[in-house]
């Protein structure tokens, strides 16, 4: 039914669900973090290596990966904890281009010329799946206690910390476990792509992530699915402007945020 | 209950607070007053770990909790109410008071994934049994589903009030609770205010409206420039010359 | 040896300056960060070739013409992208979403406009190097370091001794305040964009005139060094800025001299990243970053 073409679209669409999804973590938190393909870019490195040179299954990669990406989330999400705002998003910047950095020098996985050969294992069930799984997390911590602190947070800090939100638990866990998803999102591109190189995950990639979940708005998990199919779908059917593609993407990004500044779905209240 | 010794507060070159002692007797409902920028707001903040102190100590029920972070007061036992109202506007009215009772749960990110029937389900059932609770104890039974964002000024006073009682609390910490009631409403509130002392706790408020504190506090300390100047029964704080001189000005 | 090197940091760092202290005027007076300076920088490298080639004209020449077409550029942006979204109130990373959308504007643009290969200036200088003592200069050096510390001195004085460069600093202290004394606050910010983005776009072209590679694509690099220098500086800070611009043109020509050239940007966001951990305001930033 759909040819190969059309199949890779859905994959790249799927990861860049997780990868929004994983990033929507961090920023219902009040952490806004442009330094998402920095995880992204451990995940793949970690699952690349995981799979080719120790042999692992690819599951037991993504796993890998993520808990890589997880521990560097958890480590930046310490200094993380003191910043805010603005400075919080340069400071993610910042740990994005280190990141890239360091794999550009870094000689055993192929420093600039990165990794090639990647078997390829990512399949379009599986990416559905792991984003659909992760949704359903969302969906679960959004109606429990865990949820509300988050939100709570994102609001307002000192009044969270008033109620006994333990700040430092709750945002470090949050940054971690983003950073985790991210990590994942990274595995199952490499064995898409089949080819990996440090400029993949650099500051446009952290752009990308962010720009995905804020165009789908911050107030439902729904945000992130809805702004990766636009960013990933709309520039495919504006194939037939064929030269001016981005041109027409740009300016339609500069009208979704003049007309809808909070995001696409927002304007939405959810429910206890 | 609480005890402050010497408790200084300094703010680059300002001195906020300046040697303040306080001690609130159990069950009671102690008021703290002063004209503007006497340093009220700064003292709760200060006993609720939202500010660290310059010097002095805070005790809790005899326990030192000087410099404590506000989570773990909460967690101690005290609970309070903001000035200017810090609802979570995002968040239903009952989702608000669930919130104030995160001190008193446990359940995480795991739990919240695995729901374990008996542990987190109970627990959440729990929580939102008591939050039902405590709205209808302030009056806004009605009002549960309504966002933080949409009620009045009032309804949303009472809201924080409610919210700092669910994490049960030994000592609650209104900060000007009365601000833009009219006459019935702050009867309300000394209602609301009994009744609570009623349950055990104690009540630590700080205020302007003279009538109110008047006619519902056990003891009454009034701070001037970050400092005590007199303390005790109402009647006796009221005739005090210092006292009316500290609030008609100080050229006097 | 070592004077030469600083001499090269300095004159590369100056054009970091100006780029740096574009989007400090922005962060200023907006409290934003203008995502898409770097593309404004990559344009006027573009448009000042463009006068070259099509006018045959001089360096000084595609200066100012790029001057006066970013500076242009600069306020179409905030009428399109920034203006609409203020007078919605909306939240922080809206006016991103938009720089964002008009960077990827302007560089398919630029590609379409002038190809996405390397170009570089044709030589209308002449090469003329001066000895100064131990250092050696070429005039191309001296073009670019003086237009940019002109510039420099210019924006100063501009921003203490005249009306609306002063109505730009109360406006960045508090827009309230300053609205409240009667400024125009949304001729400010016009103002403020069309500075920040000429001196962005003379930095294009001295860019393009010292290293002879002008590409739709040399906007990137340079607006992220440029955020990162702005971070150093103290976020809003023009004179921050300035020395940053500097310290790291400086910085980044010595690490390639005396380190391993591959880990030049490493050296340098490594610096970065210990100046937000431990003095997060920048070096000369005031005020506090938490609560």
């Amino acid at each position: 039914m759909l040819d190969s073409y059309g199949e890779s679209v859905l994959v790249f669409l799927g990861i860049n669900m997780v990868l929004a999804l994983s990033l929507y973590l961090p920023i219902s938190a009040g952490q806004l973090s442009l330094g998402h393909g920095g995880f992204m870019a451990i995940g793949a490195y970690v699952t690349v290596i995981c799979t080719t040179w120790l042999g692992w299954p690819l599951v037991a990669g993504l796993a890998g990966g993520g808990l890589a990406a997880a521990l560097a989330g958890a480590v930046v999400g310490f200094p993380a904890l003191r910043i805010k705002g603005i400075y919080l998003i340069i400071l993610t910047m910042g740990f994005g281009e280190i990141v890239r950095i360091f794999f550009l020098n870094f000689e055993p996985t192929g420093g600039a010329s990165g990794i090639g050969g990647i078997r390829h294992l990512t399949t379009l069930p599986l990416v559905m799946g792991v984003a659909a799984l992760m949704l359903l997390c969302l969906m679960r911590f959004r109606g429990a206690r865990i949820g509300r602190a988050l939100r709570a947070v994102q609001e307002d800090e000192v009044a969270a910390e008033a109620m006994g939100v333990n700040l430092t638990r709750v945002k470090v866990a949050a940054f971690a476990l983003g950073a985790l998803g991210a990590g994942i999102g990274g595995g199952l591109y490499a064995h898409q792509a089949l080819f990996i190189d440090p400029g993949q995950f650099g500051f446009f990639r952290s752009a990308e992530i962010f720009l995905i979940v804020v165009l789908g708005g911050l107030g439902t998990y729904w945000g992130p699915v809805v702004g990766a199919a636009v960013v990933t779908l709309l520039p495919e059917m504006l194939r037939f402007v064929q030269d001016w593609r981005m041109t027409v993407f740009g300016s339609l990004l500069v009208l979704c945020a003049v007309l809808r500044p909070a995001g696409l779905l927002s304007g939405r209240r959810p429910a206890a | 209950m609480l005890r402050v010794d010497r408790l200084a507060k300094r703010f680059g070159g300002y001195q906020a607070l300046a040697g303040v002692d306080l001690a609130v007797e159990p069950g009671s409902v102690h008021a703290v007053i002063g004209p503007n920028g006497a340093g009220k707001t700064t003292l709760f903040n200060v006993i609720t770990g939202i500010l660290p102190p310059t010097e002095g100590d805070v005790s809790l029920e005899g326990r030192d909790i000087t410099g404590w972070r506000a989570d773990r007061v909460t967690r101690a036992g005290i609970a309070r109410t903001f000035q200017q109202v810090r609802l979570f506007r995002g968040m239903s009215a009952l989702e608000n008071v669930m919130v104030g009772r995160h001190a008193r749960t446990r359940s995480g990110f795991g739990a919240a994934l695995i729901r374990p029937p008996f542990h987190e389900r109970g627990e959440e059932a729990e929580t939102r049994r008591r939050a039902r609770e405590l709205l209808e104890l302030v009056g806004l039974g009605a009002r549960a589903q309504t966002s933080g964002g949409d009620l009045t000024l009032v309804e949303q006073r009472r809201l924080e009030v409610a919210r700092a009682l669910a994490s049960d609390p030994r000592l609650l910490l209104l900060d000007e609770p009365a601000g833009g009631m009219n006459p019935v409403e702050v009867e309300d509130l000394n209602q609301l205010i009994r009744k609570i002392r009623e349950t055990g706790v104690t009540v630590l408020l700080v205020e302007h409206h003279m009538r109110l504190v008047m006619r519902v506090s056990d003891v009454v300390t009034v701070l001037d420039a970050g400092r005590v100047i007199a303390t005790g029964s109402p009647d006796i704080v009221r005739r005090d010359p210092r006292v009316i001189a500290a609030y008609l000005g100080r050229d006097a | 040896m070592l004077l030469q090197q600083l001499v090269n940091g300095l004159m590369l760092g100056s054009t970091y300056s100006l780029i740096a202290i574009g989007y400090a005027l922005i962060f200023g007076v907006l409290g934003l960060v203008h995502l898409a300076h770097g593309e404004v920088f990559m344009m006027g490298a573009l448009i000042g070739l463009q006068i070259v080639l099509w006018m045959k004209a001089g360096p000084v020449v595609a200066l100012v013409g790029a001057l006066l077409g970013t500076a242009v550029l600069g306020v179409l942006i905030e009428l399109i992208a920034f203006r609409p979204i203020r007078a919605r109130n909306g939240p922080i990373f809206a006016p991103m979403v938009s720089t964002i959308g008009v960077g990827l504007i302007l560089q398919e643009v630029a590609t379409k406009a002038f190809g996405g290969e390397q170009v570089g200036f044709p030589h209308r200088l002449e090469p003329v190097t001066w000895r100064l003592g131990p250092v050696t200069i070429s005039s191309v050096q001296l073009l670019i370091l003086g237009t940019s510390l002109v510039l420099m001195l210019a924006l100063h004085l501009w921003v203490t001794r005249t009306r609306m460069g002063m109505a730009m600093r109360a406006s960045a202290e508090s827009t309230l305040t300053a609205r409240l004394l009667g400024i125009s606050t949304d001729r400010v910010i016009l103002v403020t964009f069309a500075v920040a983005s000429a001196l962005a776009g003379a930095a294009g072209v001295l860019v393009g005139l010292s290293f002879n590679a002008i590409s739709p694509f040399m906007g990137i690099d340079m607006g992220v060094k440029g955020l990162a220098i702005m971070l150093l500086g103290g976020l809003g800070n023009i004179y921050g800025a300035m020395v940053g611009g500097l310290l790291l043109g400086a910085i980044e020509v010595l690490s390639v001299a005396y380190l391993a050239s591959s880990y030049r940007d490493a050296f340098v966001f490594g610096v970065m990243i210990l100046i937000l951990l431990f003095r997060p305001q920048g070096l000369f930033g005031v005020g506090r970053v938490d609560r």
